[in-house]
């Protein structure tokens, strides 16, 4: 066994100290009448060689990106990812670290984080943010738990139905046993009106959550959506897309309490909907209430500045059952990967990315729209690099379409349940374009669907 | 040697108009911006993000790095945390096209590949636990814990019972009972007996028809067995509760004995640990669940199920159980993670993975020969994977503390072990050498922890002496908070 490393000789000089015969003599305290009397039923075990063989039996009977072009959304999206990005998150000195207790061992992995929570305020406008959780979803849940504590309300929260509809999902799950009420607001021609909002929202309202661009890609009117929040003394929760904020305004600059994001898009790959990225920020005057991880810079004994994991009172570690969250190891891996994609993006290239991706993600509607049959769902509505669209022949029919020409589209709307199901749902599917499309594709794809 | 440029922030050596990556012009008729977005909806200025090259960055953070102890370079003897070699194999065979770049949301007739996978996986895990329903969607052990607890709630609700309490040890992970709590349970901590195990008395008197669950941890978090586990399980079973393992400490007992056949009857692991995912500096982790068969139903969804008589190509799909408790997390779960398990377990297959519990016990076991006479363990003559020392007797005689040994040990190359936990032991020390590391490793850490404990207490108080940074201010930290770059140096 390539991993273990104590020879047979080793073994016995050892089990000699400890003072015991055997290695199973180590197990005496495991009961007899609980052993397992025969060996696991696991498949035989492979040599390096031969799992590589197995590895690439498995990938070949995949068809991803790599074979097909991919203009497939909500919520994962194929961004580009420079070289720089592996290359970092590959060095074992960040790979195989462990969490930064010992600040004096972890120097590398704190001032990174203290980095990475520096780049999100700068990217999201907001005062403070943590150094991640596990992803998009959850953190509409943690943002909740957060609200309910800061508001002291703890009994409704509401939802724009525009949200992702598998972060509703998971709220629900996190909320519903708590007798908290999820009210949703239904989504009415790709986006929410603030009438419904505001006729949604009352004093008890712990937060309203809103998704902006939001699940079809098209834009809600966050600002106004956000004073409503605030008219109520609830907090308002705004999950954002990070590449739009290259071009749109951010959620600091409107007013938002918390702002939350799926990072996937910041320099990860897809696979295959996880490992992924909970970004979470807010204003200041909340940090004490905020779940995970925070880096604080400070000095050490001889005066030099240094980077600690800071108010770790609020943590299950310490609080235990009165902890703001029960979240333990978070995505830090992925948080560094986030934060090199961002340096090297910089200002201007966040903005490139964000503007390339919006005109592109607009000729692909122009041109997808001049194919019969095929229509924007929500003409009317405004959008950033999603849209959906709906084909008279039915959704079915036109991703088995793009399939053969090899292009992914998606995913269908039928997939999901929303608040308010109407039939044209049935027949649409999302389209997502990045940076990465090139008008070639888009025009090869369309002239696939017109033939 | 390092300059002063190498930690510098990225802030500070942003010069306006470098830049780190660049994009190709738009191939597409460019519109106007205003066009396409409202005017109220764009940006009035671009955002704050430093402005550097592409080498910049890489000798930042290259630099960054080298100032982390990381088990690739040092042992990390690291008590509850389980930090043993992370194979690069699992590394290349993760990063494969069609395995890394796979959408959540494409055809499942292409992603058979990696569904067979999944499956597999969970078989894997079902037969390690004797636990037979699988649910990989937990992102983290603690969200596990979560998920496996609002199951267990939903199967009492279907049974119509509402039951309010959760037990666990006063030697419990924290995040039992955070778990617990956000999972709307009230929490109960029970003593320990003399011998660091459960106390059989005290849970007695804590069960009664309102327990939903008892969380324990086997072996425990002193790195002992608890051999009562099966009277435990059932007494908790006798008021109708449910009982729930803490999987982190699997790497003791794979193969030897199984959560499912001493009374488990939900439990998560943590591949992340027990299954050498990388611990990525805090994350990510991943959590997955495995629970009795009554159970099933109730599980999150997806899950991955087999239909050998489907069409071609459809054979494995994702399948939502009939009275799920919904999501826990969008999409599947942290694949990437479950993928480098897999490549774990099927490199070790059954006698491998033996090989492993009987390598972490004797490695562990040898240590605490090795350092009893000086940092004397006061639980339990055998141990499991880890064991909780106590530097109460060097505090006493010279004020030598569990953090002064902590310190010390990095000057010598060494990551310190975990101190201060459990809560139970006093000065507590926990280490955990797992089975990666040598008789050689484990020679020279017991003789620096001997040498330690004849330095000079106050040249120990100063220690490190030899990293970047010495014992930062948590106070000044936690008092006035500075949490992100502030000034342009």
């Amino acid at each position: 066994m390539s991993y273990l490393f104590n020879t047979p000789e080793q073994q016995q000089q050892m089990l000699q100290t400890i003072g015991v015969d055997s290695l199973e003599a180590l197990f005496a305290t495991i009961p007899s009448d609980l052993r397992l009397d025969r060996p696991l039923d696991l498949p035989p075990a492979l040599t390096e060689m031969e799992l590589q063989k197995h590895f690439s039996n498995l990938a070949s009977q995949n068809v991803g990106p790599g074979d097909r072009v991919c203009m497939l959304g909500g919520g994962a999206y194929d961004h580009f990812v420079p070289a720089a990005v592996d290359e970092i998150a590959r060095r074992g000195e960040f790979y195989t670290a462990y969490t930064p207790y010992q600040a004096e061992a972890s120097q590398g992995s704190l001032q990174t984080f203290f980095e990475f929570q520096s780049l999100i305020c700068q990217l999201t406008g907001m005062d403070v943010s943590n150094a991640s959780l596990y992803e998009g979803g959850t953190c509409v849940s943690e943002a909740a738990f957060m609200a309910m504590r800061v508001t002291n309300r703890h009994n409704r929260v509401v939802l724009l139905g525009s949200l992702h509809p598998e972060y509703r999902q998971v709220v629900e799950t996190y909320l519903k046993h708590l007798n908290c009420e999820v009210v949703i607001v239904p989504c009415k021609d790709g986006s929410v009106d603030p009438a419904d909002v505001d006729a949604a929202m009352d004093d008890q309202t712990a937060c309203l959550v809103i998704q902006h661009p939001n699940f079809f890609g098209t834009l809600e009117e966050a600002a106004e959506l956000t004073e409503i929040a605030h008219r109520y003394g609830a907090l308002s929760v705004v999950s954002y897309d990070p590449i739009s904020l290259g071009i749109l305004s951010r959620p600091g600059d409107y007013g938002t309490d918390i702002a939350i994001a799926e990072g996937q898009s910041l320099g990860t790959p897809l696979q295959f909907g996880g490992p992924y990225l909970g970004l979470f920020s807010c204003s200041e005057k909340f940090v004490r209430r905020m779940p995970g991880r925070l880096i604080g810079q400070t000095v050490d004994r001889n005066g030099k500045r240094c980077y600690v994991l800071n108010l770790q009172a609020r943590e299950q570690h310490i609080r235990r059952d009165k902890a703001t969250s029960n979240i333990c190891s978070n995505q830090g891996l992925i948080a560094i990967r986030a934060a090199v994609y961002l340096s090297l993006l910089g200002k201007q290239g966040i903005r490139e990315v964000a503007e390339l991706s919006c005109q592109k993600a607009h000729y692909a509607a122009d041109q997808l729209t001049s194919v019969e049959g095929i229509e924007l769902l929500f003409p009317e509505r405004p959008f950033f690099k999603e849209f959906a669209v709906s084909c008279s022949e039915g959704a079915d029919y036109l991703l088995r379409k793009a399939r053969q020409a090899g292009f992914d589209l998606g995913p269908e709307l039928s997939r999901f349940t929303f608040e308010n199901n109407p039939e044209s749902y049935q027949t649409a599917v999302l389209v997502a374009i990045t940076e990465q499309r090139t008008r070639e594709e888009i025009d090869r794809l369309v002239t696939a669907l017109k033939a | 040697m390092r300059n002063k440029l190498a930690t510098q922030s990225l802030f500070a050596l942003s010069q306006p108009g470098r830049r780190g990556a660049q994009f190709p012009a738009a191939d597409v008729p460019v519109k106007p911006l205003e066009e396409l977005i409202p005017a109220q909806a764009l940006a009035t200025e671009p955002t704050g993000l430093p402005e550097v090259t592409e080498s910049d960055v890489i000798r930042h953070f290259v630099n960054l790095s080298t100032l982390n102890m990381c088990v690739d370079t040092h042992f990390y003897p690291l008590g509850s945390c389980t930090m043993k070699y992370n194979p690069k194999r699992h590394e290349r065979l993760s990063s494969l096209p069609g395995i890394v770049d796979l959408h959540p949301y494409q055809n499942q007739a292409d992603l058979q590949g990696m569904l067979g996978l999944l499956y597999e996986m969970q078989e894997m895990l079902a037969e390690i636990s004797g636990l037979p329903a699988v649910s990989l969607q937990p992102a983290a052990g603690a969200q596990g814990e979560f998920t496996a607890l609002l199951t267990a709630k939903a199967y009492f609700e279907d049974k119509g019972e509402k039951r309010t309490k959760v037990l666990f040890p006063n030697s419990a992970h924290g995040t039992n009972p955070a778990s617990a709590a956000i999972a709307g349970f009230d929490c109960v901590q029970l003593a320990s007996s003399k011998e660091g195990l459960v106390d059989l008395e005290d849970l007695k008197s804590h069960l009664d028809d309102q327990t939903a669950v008892f969380m324990v941890t086997n072996p425990n978090t002193l790195g002992l067995f608890e051999k009562d586990i099966k009277q435990i399980a059932q007494m908790v079973h006798d008021v109708g509760g449910l009982v729930y393992i803490d999987g982190a400490n699997m790497n003791a007992i794979l193969g030897y004995t199984r959560p499912g056949d001493f009374g488990g009857d939900m439990m998560h692991f943590n591949v992340h640990k027990t299954f050498t995912g990388p611990h990525g500096a805090g994350g990510p982790g991943s959590g997955p669940i495995a629970v009795r068969d009554f159970l099933a139903d109730f599980l999150p969804g997806p899950v991955i199920g087999h239909d050998a008589s489907a069409e071609e190509g459809e054979a494995y799909q994702l399948v939502t159980p009939s009275k799920s408790i919904g999501r826990v997390r969008s999409f599947c779960g942290n694949i990437g993670i479950l993928v480098r398990g897999y490549c774990y377990l099927r490199t070790l297959g059954a006698a491998g993975l033996k090989a492993v519990s009987e390598n972490a016990v004797l490695n562990a076991n040898y240590l605490k020969a090795l350092l009893k006479d000086v940092l004397p363990v006061p639980n339990g003559d055998l141990c499991m994977h880890e064991f909780v020392a106590s530097a109460s007797k060097s505090k006493a005689a010279n004020g030598i503390t569990a953090m002064d040994i902590a310190k010390r040990l990095l000057d010598f190359g060494f990551h310190a072990p975990t101190v201060y936990f459990p809560l139970v032991v006093p000065e507590a020390i926990m280490v955990e050498p797992t089975e990666t590391e040598s008789k050689e490793t484990l020679d020279a850490f017991a003789e620096t922890i001997v040498k330690i404990l004849q330095e000079d207490p106050e040249f120990l108080h100063q220690a490190p002496h030899s990293t970047d940074v010495s014992r930062p201010d948590e106070v000044v930290a936690a008092r006035n908070p500075i949490l992100q770059c502030c000034e342009s140096e």
